[in-house]
């Protein structure tokens, strides 16, 4: 196995080797372990800076890269676009210059355009992350997604998952659609006719609108986050019949005759897309997966930052 | 390329056995101490001074661990190829612990001092010492030198020193390799 990356960027999964996901599993794996003790933090990265562009709201991503920045010993600036002269109307590229040129190496980057990192990346000189370019990709939590089922079932090849909810409006569903097949995993989306793509077949995935059927069928179930905030148009009826028919409840997961896993990206809506007691049971790895989003997005800046020349 | 033997199997092997027992003439019963094998080649010797430890002095209660030093190291970036990290596996607290460094050549002294920061994850260590296999005197970059020594080598910096081990190699050698 290669010990390097095949990319200088992480743009999207799209864009990834199988080869380049196991190594950053790996790598993964050794971070793991130091943020496990008594000092979680090594010096690696001391002479690196990077800057944190955010253009959209987040907290735990943003946490999530912050942390794994600081735990390498990098020097971190962070930037919301709230609060920014993006807002007096500088464009894209002068911003992510002006940042540049007080001395950055590399940039993560959230942003409500789809291809914005893309686009960043052949106009900028610095190592690009994508933290969510607005319904395309999110690839660290993809990473982080896979990484989880792959701790907690042992291995992602031949697993199957179901991808349940909002599919449309999802970054998520999209990079872990990529990154799963990349690793030999079968997919199924589930939800409301609406809130699927309608080429969503396509990318090889399977269409199925029953949840219990899709539950039955899956080794792992990913319930999405219904994206209000992305809704122009109505999609469904109401929040009560979209709980009825996709929401995930402890009566519906005790009927199923396998245990399976539950995961959620998070934000959850508690009571829409899972139940309280379902993202607390013991089936959710919902916290693991936000424990093990640190040392994936670790392995992913060590493994990138080690590609910049000095 | 020209291969020279530098120790073989027996001479090893006795080299191990006056290592373990300097070791037990400093530690006496390992109460407080802990055996540290450096990533990756010096766990080899760790394991083995270990098994002479419990085996010919019948200390079946010692502690040791591995630790890894890539994240520490001072080369990141500076390399031709990106450096690959190994295992670490210390399941104890070093707080307040005697540690003992393990390794099988001492070079530039640059591994050490990157484990010397490494082990400090881990807490405050009473002492450290450092036991080598091989001493490749007079290419030192820092001041570090071995409490405990196998043999002391002199070797230009074309040359390498390659210890062999049976089960990671096939069999128990010390070479020294010149282009």
């Amino acid at each position: 196995m290669s010990s390097e990356l095949s990319v200088n960027h992480l743009l999207g999964i799209k864009y990834l080797k199988r080869e380049d996901i196991e190594l950053i599993f790996k790598t993964a794996d050794h971070f793991k372990e130091v943020i496990n003790r008594p000092i979680k933090k090594v010096p690696s990265l001391r002479d690196i800076t990077i800057a944190n562009l955010f253009f959209e709201n987040s907290t735990r991503t943003r946490l999530s890269f912050e942390l794994a920045e600081k735990r390498l010993s990098a020097d971190v600036i962070n930037f919301s676009a709230a609060s920014s002269s993006v807002k007096k109307g500088e464009t894209l590229i002068d911003t992510v210059n002006n940042i540049l040129s007080m001395k950055v190496d590399m940039v993560v980057m959230r942003h409500p355009n789809p291809g914005a990192g893309i686009f960043l990346s052949k106009h900028v000189n610095a190592s690009i992350i994508n933290a969510g370019d607005g319904a395309h990709e999110h690839p660290t939590q993809a990473l982080l997604d896979s990484y989880s089922i792959r701790e907690k079932l042992g291995e992602v090849k031949g697993k199957k998952v179901v991808i349940v909810g909002d599919i449309l409006h999802s970054r998520v569903a999209l990079s872990n659609i990529f990154a799963l097949q990349l690793q030999g995993a079968e997919v199924k989306v589930c939800g409301p006719k609406t809130l699927l793509p309608k080429y969503i077949e396509s990318l090889g995935v399977e269409v199925e609108t029953n949840l219990r059927k899709a539950l039955e069928w899956c080794d792992v179930a990913n319930m999405l986050r219904v994206q209000n905030e992305r809704m122009d148009i109505s999609y469904f009826p109401s929040t009560r019949e979209y709980v009825k028919q996709f929401g995930l409840n402890k009566k519906l997961l005790e009927s199923l005759d396998k245990e399976i896993v539950i995961m959620h990206p998070g934000p959850i809506n508690r009571g829409v897309e899972i139940t309280s007691d379902v993202a607390d049971s013991e089936n959710a790895i919902i916290l693991d997966q936000v424990q093990n989003g640190v040392a994936i997005r670790m392995a992913a800046i060590y493994l990138l930052a080690s590609k910049i020349k000095q | 390329m020209s291969r020279k033997v530098l120790l073989d199997s027996n001479q090893l092997n006795i080299i191990l056995h006056r290592l373990a027992c300097q070791l037990v003439e400093k530690h006496t019963d390992f109460k407080d101490t802990v055996l540290i094998g450096i990533q990756p080649r010096g766990v080899f010797v760790a394991s083995r001074i270990e098994k002479i430890l419990k085996e010919e002095y019948g200390l079946n209660d010692i502690k040791s661990g591995q630790l890894d030093i890539t994240f520490y190291r001072d080369d990141f970036r500076r390399g031709e190829k990106p450096l690959e990290a190994n295992k670490t596996r210390i399941d104890f607290i070093v707080e307040d612990k005697r540690v003992v460094f393990i390794d099988d050549v001492l070079y530039t002294g640059r591994s050490i001092r990157a484990a010397l920061t490494a082990i400090q994850s881990f807490g405050r260590p009473r002492e450290i010492e450092l036991l080598s296999l091989i001493d490749r005197r007079f290419s030192r970059h820092l001041p570090i030198q071995p409490d405990y020594n196998g043999r002391q080598v002199d070797a230009i910096n074309e040359e390498k020193v390659k210890v062999s081990w049976k089960e990671k190699d096939g069999e128990d050698a010390v070479y020294l390799i010149s282009k």
